[in-house]
């Protein structure tokens, strides 16, 4: 069953309003997966990831800029920047080098989670949050991105930066894995795929503010409150 | 009154049923048509779809023998794609390397309004109405990461919804029906709602704890034991009491 949508070249709406569906991807990054040592061969994972290791970040996460509730039960949440890949077409069983032919642009993404270190089975709870899925208004067209596998990505805390990395080094770079995905499920343009966040991401508190800068694209800030700020 | 949506004539209409006719169906414009002469779409465009694993004490100690799970308090929940959704008679895939493909019969639960920590006692107020779902698995691509993985609940198809949007009003207790499963025609699974480890109510509180449930939101409780591989070429029916059965092909993947 496909969704319609207006082509998406001419669609100037946040991406969070789309509501298209938002695909992340744990453990892409090799030091996250080296840091977990033997562990990942052991229970209850018995061994590493062969496929990509997908999450869904559901409608209520959805949102843009701005302020974002930290909720009451928790004292802090990991901001983990991300590339977000822009689907543009109907996208299923595409081979690796053409799988950008399928990416519209590219938007900012910081993909909330409360911090957990087991990965087996956690609970939707911790990455589900209203709110947990932040993109920034606006959009890059794929054409303004020569290489997506090669961008800066900064992450500021307040005005430190506390972050810094590449989209590159993936598991898998951005069109492997749009590839490895769509080998068993269809994307639809709307949809957002992430790259998923380099490891050590940091963590913000009450109070605190956020920025993301990845080479070429919008700049995404958020700041963080506890419910009793909300007016 | 309980609707489907259906594909009649090169457009998407609201059909429902004919009384003491059951094989027909009426359209919004009042025409009859044969209902085996549509094609049926889920009943409702889904949006959040929300499903619950081992929800059912019996289909817990089934798969007892791969499971590190011993007390469990919190549901284990995992969310699905809009790729998954099919409709009642439709197709749903078997990849040529998979030999455990298992159906879930589940009790399917539409949400009808914008839902934020309702307590349990008022939580079936926000229920729209039920469906069936059939939600099936692909065992051999478990991974133990993120468990289930979208690898093995979440391809294209193999989620049927349908055939019927039951409103809320004609099923006063969601926790007082039976469940079934039929592979060509013999009864392979059979389970009751009442053995639910958590009931829809206390699902829906669970869940709008911690995040909004909107309208058109749906909740696949869960499934009872008794799931068994199915092969190409097999028609799965899936029933729950009062919401009638839901028809499900199993096809060779392209």
């Amino acid at each position: 069953m496909g969704r319609m949508h207006p082509p998406l070249a001419l669609t100037s709406s946040p991406p969070h309003t789309w509501g298209g569906t938002v695909y992340g991807v744990m453990l892409n990054h090799p030091p996250a997966l080296e840091a977990l040592g033997e562990a990942a061969h052991q229970a209850p994972y018995q061994a590493p990831p062969k496929a990509p290791v997908l999450y869904i970040k559901p409608r209520n996460t959805h949102a843009g800029p701005g302020a974002v509730t930290i909720p009451p039960d928790v004292s802090q949440i990991e901001v983990g920047a991300s590339l977000g890949l822009v689907i543009g077409q109907v996208a299923r069983g595409v081979k690796a080098a053409e799988a950008l032919n399928y990416v519209a642009g590219y938007v900012t993404v910081a993909d909330l989670r409360i911090p957990h270190t087991t990965y087996y089975r956690p609970s939707v709870k911790l990455i589900a949050r209203d709110g947990f899925c932040r993109m920034s208004d606006t959009w890059t067209p794929r054409a303004a991105v020569a290489n997506p596998d090669e961008l800066t990505v900064k992450v500021w805390l307040d005005d430190a930066l506390v972050h810094q990395t590449t989209t590159g080094q993936r598991v898998r770079g951005a069109a492997q894995l749009l590839a490895d995905v769509s080998e068993f499920m269809t994307l639809d343009p709307g949809d957002v795929l992430l790259l998923g966040v380099s490891h050590g991401a940091p963590c913000v508190q009450p109070g605190q503010s956020s920025r993301i800068e990845i080479d070429g694209l919008p700049p995404l800030t958020n700041h963080y409150l506890t419910t009793l700020e909300l007016p | 009154m309980r609707v489907a949506r259906v594909v009649h004539g090169g457009a998407i209409h609201t059909a429902y049923p004919v009384a003491d006719h059951p094989q027909h169906l009426r359209l919004t414009n009042g025409e009859v048509v044969g209902a085996t002469k549509v094609q049926w779409l889920a009943p409702f465009e889904p949006r959040t779809i929300v499903a619950l694993g081992l929800n059912y004490a019996d289909h817990v100690k089934e798969l007892a023998g791969e499971l590190t799970l011993t007390k469990q308090d919190e549901p284990l929940v995992f969310l699905k794609g809009p790729n998954s959704v099919v409709g009642h008679g439709g197709h749903t895939p078997k990849p040529a390397d998979v030999a455990h493909m298992h159906y879930e019969c589940e009790l399917a639960v539409v949400i009808g309004r914008t839902t934020q920590r309702v307590p349990a006692e008022h939580a079936l107020a926000h229920v729209l109405g039920y469906t069936i779902c059939n939600d099936y698995a692909f065992r051999e691509y478990l991974e133990n990461w993120y468990r289930p993985n979208l690898r093995v609940k979440n391809r294209d198809r193999s989620t049927a919804l349908g055939p019927w949007l039951v409103p809320a009003n004609e099923i006063p207790d969601p926790q007082n029906l039976g469940l079934r499963t039929l592979v060509n025609g013999h009864v392979v699974q059979q389970g009751h709602t009442s053995h639910m480890i958590h009931s829809v109510a206390n699902l829906i509180a669970y869940l709008s704890g911690f995040m909004t449930l909107q309208a058109g939101d749906v909740i696949l409780t869960g499934t009872p034991d008794g799931v068994t591989p199915v092969q190409v070429g097999d028609e799965v029916v899936t029933a729950i009491d009062g919401l009638g059965e839901l028809v499900n092909h199993v096809v060779s993947a392209p």
